[in-house]
């Protein structure tokens, strides 16, 4: 049994780390009061960027042509989050439409750009993220052998976005007034917070992490670019409802969810974990998102004011 | 008297800025955007055989885009049409494969599986929404993706393919909704008797919301939750309802299509016609007849991509793009409304010196 923890946690924590960010990513919007259902949308595009940047530079600059094709994602995630953003904040939009139309368009866009570039519409990089140990996080007794011994060096970036996020959320000035914008935004307005500013920023920050996350995917699992992000943007958004808009919440949920997937995957070859069906591992995270609905649907923590455009009349 | 309506000009708005939007991602892309809308409707429209096939793509059109109306006009948002597809269509198809009936009856059993699937599928989300306050977007959301590894799990197992793992077997020529005479009439088209499932539905549809009772109060609650409540509405058990009918809408879609356009069903795939269902039903402005002339006019786009890619060098995924653009366009819905707004204030300002003279006038 240890053994088996000890082999999967590796494939789980490589899984969970490109959810984490782009559940981040819904974080930071929905905390501003903006639904974000486009994550999916937003990953796709950091996929289609990142492997772009990737495929382009790998021959002439090797391994750093990965990182730049991370940086790269985050740039247009943050560019294209605005198209979001205006349909949100600027016009009133209905959120819910605003993000269906983001991913729709996000698939169709890339794939469109995508078939212009190579022809067939996938875009393999030649080169991946390596698994490597890392530098004395490994050392740690047990901690470091399941989750830092051949870890992608992503889970350290991740890990530290996760990090900052927390305390820029709850310790700053800045994240106190993002979340005001969700929980009350005429009582952030009156207190002299530029609600629309925030949420433009917000949902920018969004776009990007969730871009990053898409790209991170890229590199360390999916290894090409082929106009879909397989549904993993709305299992971090699942993972956003589960852990209950909060960021150590978002990290138990998306490393529950990342483990069920890859036992769902691992559990044909591995004896005593054959007889539980498929099915009830890969539909986990979604009925297990549902029941956490049912349960919290007195005391559920998303931000009181998510979802509704921020009307300066009413009151 | 102004010739078209406010919705129907907003409508018209999305598509134009939808095209727009083509148009200059051709020209960005180096590509001839007159050509290309040339061959992309030349392809949906030039001959029987094609349109008719339009008509087969704009079939499931047609009905995900009235689940999604028929659900907004309970104020509610449908966003699980894909999932309840896959679930009517996963059911209708379990029957074609195992029940050997005569046809008629054969489709009849078929009719009613999909329905159940789609409509159970829909009312757990509504049930929840009453029951629990769970919001139906991320509950539709979440049974989209239960859908997705159930049709996973369940085809290979029990409906798959001798040689192909991901696809179930073909249902029989009794099980399909294809019919020689309307093959034969559209000169081998896709076309099946699916449409006329999907333009009956919309009749039925239209005449529920219109002439009934249960029409009338479904509305009522779209309309103002509250004041449906005083008048003496059960608007949980009217939400519940309305998510039920949805998504049996949803289900036939799935019925149709995996019945009727395909021959089987596949693994791994949400279906798309789900998420169009909502550019379907914004563009129809939920109205029943406008789903079916919006559904027709992306079947003839998504028809028409193909000999488009043929005749020149634009990637087929430019009618996916111009579809999603239509509805990110009608999602922002208020700036073509600010402009027609502005222009036909001032119409109204000018049209009294246009028409019969003002007193005054007359006067000098």
């Amino acid at each position: 049994m240890w053994e088996t923890i000890i082999q999967i946690t590796p494939h789980a924590v490589a899984f969970t780390i490109p959810l984490l960010v782009v559940s981040l990513g819904g974080l930071y919007s929905e905390r501003s009061g903006v639904v974000n259902i486009g994550l999916e949308g937003f990953m796709i595009v950091g996929m289609f960027a990142g492997a772009l940047t990737v495929a382009t530079l790998a021959p002439s600059m090797q391994g750093a042509a990965v990182w730049l094709g991370l940086l790269m994602a985050v740039l247009v995630g943050a560019v294209f989050a605005l198209l979001h953003a205006f349909a949100c904040v600027t016009l009133n939009a209905n959120q819910v439409i605003s993000g269906t139309a983001i991913n729709m368009v996000a698939g169709a866009l890339t794939t469109y750009l995508a078939r212009n570039i190579t022809g067939s519409g996938n875009i393999v990089i030649p080169i991946a993220l390596p698994r490597q140990n890392l530098a004395y996080l490994a050392d740690i007794p047990i901690i470091g052998e399941m989750f830092f011994t051949r870890a992608y060096a992503t889970t350290l970036l991740v890990l530290v976005i996760l990090a900052v996020s927390t305390v820029l959320l709850y310790r700053t000035r800045f994240g106190l007034r993002l979340r005001a914008c969700g929980e009350n935004p005429h009582a952030a307005d009156a207190a002299g917070i530029n609600i629309y500013r925030m949420r433009y920023i917000a949902v920018a920050i969004s776009g990007a992490l969730a871009s990053l996350g898409g790209a991170i995917f890229l590199v360390t699992i999916a290894g090409e670019y082929s106009g879909t992000a397989g549904g993993l943007g709305f299992l971090a958004l699942a993972a956003l409802i589960f852990g209950q808009w909060k960021p150590l919440g978002l990290l138990g949920a998306t490393f529950f969810f990342g483990l069920a997937s890859t036992v769902a995957n691992v559990s044909r070859i591995l004896p005593y974990l054959a007889h539980i069906p498929d099915i009830v591992l890969q539909t986990f995270p979604y009925v297990v998102t549902l029941l956490a609905l049912v349960a919290f649907s007195r005391s559920s923590q998303a931000p009181k004011a998510l979802g509704e455009p921020y009307d300066k009349g009413r009151r | 008297m102004r010739l078209i309506s406010k919705t129907f000009a907003v409508s018209l708005g999305a598509i134009g800025l939808g095209l727009i939007a083509g148009a200059i991602l051709m020209l960005v892309t180096g590509n001839n955007p007159l050509a290309g809308y040339f061959h992309l409707f030349r392809g949906g429209l030039m001959n029987i055989e094609r349109f008719g096939n339009s008509l087969a793509s704009s079939t499931a059109l047609i009905l995900t885009g009235l689940s999604v109306a028929f659900a907004f006009k309970t104020g509610l948002f449908n966003i699980g049409a894909s999932g309840q597809m896959l679930m009517g269509g996963l059911l209708a198809s379990a029957v074609g494969l195992y029940v050997p009936w005569p046809r008629p009856l054969l489709l009849l059993a078929m009719f009613l599986a999909a329905s159940i699937g789609g409509g159970a599928w829909g009312a757990l989300p509504g049930w929840l929404k009453v029951k629990f306050n769970v919001h139906e977007v991320v509950s539709t959301i979440m049974m989209n993706w239960i859908a997705f590894w159930t049709v996973s799990y369940v085809v290979p197992r029990y409906l798959r393919d001798i040689f192909m793992e991901t696809e179930s077997r073909r249902i029989p020529a009794e099980a399909s909704l294809r019919t020689e005479w309307l093959t034969d009439l559209f000169q081998g088209s896709y076309i099946n008797l699916g449409l006329v499932l999907a333009i009956a539905a919309v009749a039925v549809v239209a005449f529920l919301l219109e002439r009934t009772v249960l029409g009338y109060e479904l509305k009522a609650v779209g309309h103002n939750k509250h004041a449906a409540q005083a008048a003496g509405i059960d608007i949980d058990q009217r939400m519940v309802t309305s998510m039920a009918i949805a998504g049996a809408l949803a289900g036939l879609g799935g019925f149709v299509f995996y019945a009727g356009y395909s021959v089987n069903i596949q693994i791994g795939i949400l279906p798309a016609q789900g998420f169009d269902g909502i550019a379907v039903a914004l563009l129809a402005s939920s109205s029943p007849w406008g789903v079916w002339g919006a559904a027709t006019f992306f079947g003839i786009l998504h028809t028409g991509k193909g000999f488009m890619n043929a005749m020149t060098a634009i990637p087929p995924t430019i009618a996916d793009t111009i579809i999603a653009t239509i509805i990110y366009f009608a999602a922002t819905s208020i700036l073509i409304e600010t402009v027609w707004d502005k222009y036909s204030k001032r119409r109204e300002q000018r049209s009294p010196r246009r028409g019969r003279p003002s007193p005054e006038q007359e006067v000098k």
